[in-house]
């Protein structure tokens, strides 16, 4: 799906705000076709650069390109959001039919009445929302006026949508429904999408490529399989899910593999590192497995180590198990296995993980 | 209690019998308090969009003025508009103090900031998204200010009826500037006042009971557009 012609870039992009650098990007580029998370928690310059990309808001410093030509007068902006679309957070509906919602875009454009007619008509459909078209935006459920809103961006046939946290203020199944819906959309029309989120879920199902962003800057950009495998640091590595990170140094080194001793005891992982390096291990929760007793030779995990409950967080489907076993790990355990190891807190466990199941990096001074 | 009992009655003999003076003063009130609402919907609707848009040096400043204009008196605006079209005023050439256009203008003076206070208000109250929504659905400058009134239409009706109500009950300004002219500036009001000077107190009650009834017929007009359309 990843195309590889360039539809939009940014360059040198500095915005700061009292003093403070809220954005620092010196480069981004969207391909068409692309879908791209900004992936981030609050206040990391998800939005505001969204706005920029969007060009709602002008930057001072650095440029905006979209296929090729800087967007920089006010009529050249005026002409890139003929092509774009928007959706927020909220679904800032018109106080008017669901109809005319998604016809307004294609008003402002002057389309004529039949044109519109049927383009909304196939939108409508597409969102699910035909049924709703004479009802009044002001009495939309959450889903369905969100739902409005994006059939609303799509109805203008957007080169480019941008989407705003659009998930963020609905119920999971209702969100769980959407997302499905602006999948299907964005795969079908073909649409090149940016969308920020805090939900590393939403970014991993949606994404074609992920950017990790703090505090203004984009700390990593690659495939969701690079970014949730291989974060480049400790920070990157909290946002993707890897909620056991523990550090360590290298004492041993052998082939392919090397040993970190953590906390005393040693875990085996593979890759290449020098005796000494000190590093910063994480591993995933749901590549950890937990038994009653030591699983000897059935397993292919290299690394197994007893230990003691010390939380049980229900997580819906699953749970969070954190374990004491010299150092802080986190597993995930499905209800069903919960029940199958009577697990409680206190209980004496063995959790294992395969030594292709840690991601390293060296420590940062 | 007599004389109220027979105001009444008087102004009920006066309207079923289309009372050709009351008639003509009635109408009157209508056209010139009409047109001063107007004339404030046009200044204030855009004076008011305008300052909500935009950001300015004295910007707060601006808006205390208008708020502060929401309560001028008539009997001021009234002094000032006489002496801006008295016989030798800046405006004195015009020739139309003591004219119906005169009382427009004062009227158009008292209402205008009413109705840019509750605009600007309303403007204000809009999500702070929705313009960025508009811009990004295409919009031009010029287009996304014609959604934003047409999404504030329901605050703005209560302008309407904050300006007309203010003017078609306002007696200071057009007793000074229109001189209760017998036949040619003589308003509901400025009658009441006069009839309840002589102690003719059956036709001042009358003259206040259409009044009232006035006021009341387009408040409800305007009203039920309102709630017919609030949100549930």
């Amino acid at each position: 799906m990843t195309g590889e012609m360039s539809i939009l870039e940014v360059r040198n992009l500095y915005v700061e705000r009292g003093g403070v650098a809220v954005l620092d990007i010196p480069g981004l580029t969207v391909c068409e076709g692309q879908v791209l998370t900004l992936i981030g928690p609050n206040g990391a310059g998800k939005s505001t650069l969204l706005l920029i990309l969007s060009r709602l808001v002008k930057s001072v410093q650095g440029e905006l390109i979209f296929r090729g030509r800087k967007v920089d007068s006010n009529d050249a902006a005026q002409d890139y959001r003929r092509k774009i679309a928007m959706v927020f957070q909220e679904p800032l509906l018109f106080d008017a039919t669901v109809f005319d919602n998604v016809a307004s875009g294609l008003r402002i454009r002057g389309v004529n009445r039949g044109e519109i007619k049927q383009v909304v008509g196939e939108y409508l459909e597409r969102f699910g929302i035909s049924h709703l078209d004479r009802r009044s935006a002001r009495k939309l459920s959450g889903g369905e006026a969100q739902r409005t809103s994006l059939a609303r961006a799509f109805a203008i046939r957007p080169e480019i949508i941008f989407l705003d946290e659009p998930f963020s203020s609905l119920d999971p199944p209702t969100r769980e429904s959407l997302m499905g819906d602006l999948e299907r959309n964005l795969r079908e029309t073909q649409t090149t999408a940016v969308m920020a989120t805090h939900d590393q879920f939403e970014a991993l199902r949606l994404s074609d490529l992920i950017a990790v962003m703090n505090k203004g800057k984009i700390i990593q950009i690659g495939s969701p399989g690079e970014v949730m495998n291989h974060p480049v640091d400790e920070f990157a590595a909290s946002f993707v899910g890897m909620e056991t990170i523990i550090t360590g140094e290298v004492t041993k080194t052998d082939g392919g593999t090397f040993i970190v001793s953590v906390s005393d005891q040693d875990v085996e992982v593979t890759g290449e590192m020098h005796v000494g390096e000190k590093l910063t291990c994480f591993v995933r929760p749901e590549n950890v497995t937990l038994s009653l007793e030591p699983p000897g030779g059935k397993t292919s995990a290299r690394n197994v180590f007893p230990g003691i409950v010390l939380k049980i967080i229900p997580m819906g489907f699953f749970n969070r198990v954190c374990i004491d076993c010299g150092f802080y790990l986190v597993a995930y355990v499905t209800n069903q296995s919960l029940e199958d190891l009577s697990l409680s807190v206190g209980k004496s466990v063995t959790a294992s993980f395969k030594a292709t199941a840690i991601h390293v990096i060296r420590k940062q001074k | 209690m007599e004389i109220i009992v027979e105001g009444i009655r008087q102004a009920f003999y006066l309207l079923f019998t289309l009372d050709p003076e009351v008639l003509g003063i009635t109408l009157l009130s209508l056209e010139v308090s009409g047109t001063a609402t107007l004339i404030s919907l046009l200044i204030g609707i855009s004076v008011g969009t305008a300052v909500a848009l935009t950001r300015f040096p004295g910007r707060q400043l601006v808006v205390s003025m208008i708020n502060t204009g929401m309560g001028l008196p008539p009997v001021v605006v009234g002094l000032f508009v006489t002496i801006f079209l008295w016989r030798n005023g800046p405006l004195g050439d015009l020739e139309i103090l003591y004219t119906p256009t005169a009382i427009v203008i004062a009227q158009a003076i008292i209402a205008t900031p009413i109705v840019t206070g509750i605009t600007l208000a309303a403007m204000q109250h809009l999500p702070k998204n929705l313009r960025l929504q508009i811009l990004a659905l295409g919009a031009t400058r010029l287009q996304m200010i014609w959604i934003l009134v047409k999404e504030a239409k329901l605050p703005l009706l209560a302008a309407v009826m904050a300006g007309f109500g203010s003017v078609i009950s306002e007696v200071g300004a057009s007793i000074m500037v229109g001189g209760n002219i017998k036949g040619y500036t003589r308003v509901l009001t400025t009658a009441t006042v006069m009839e309840t000077g002589k102690g003719n107190f059956d036709i001042a009650i009358a003259l206040g009971v259409i009044l009232f009834i006035l006021c009341f017929m387009i408040n409800a007009v305007l009203t039920q557009i309102q709630q017919k359309e609030r949100p549930r």
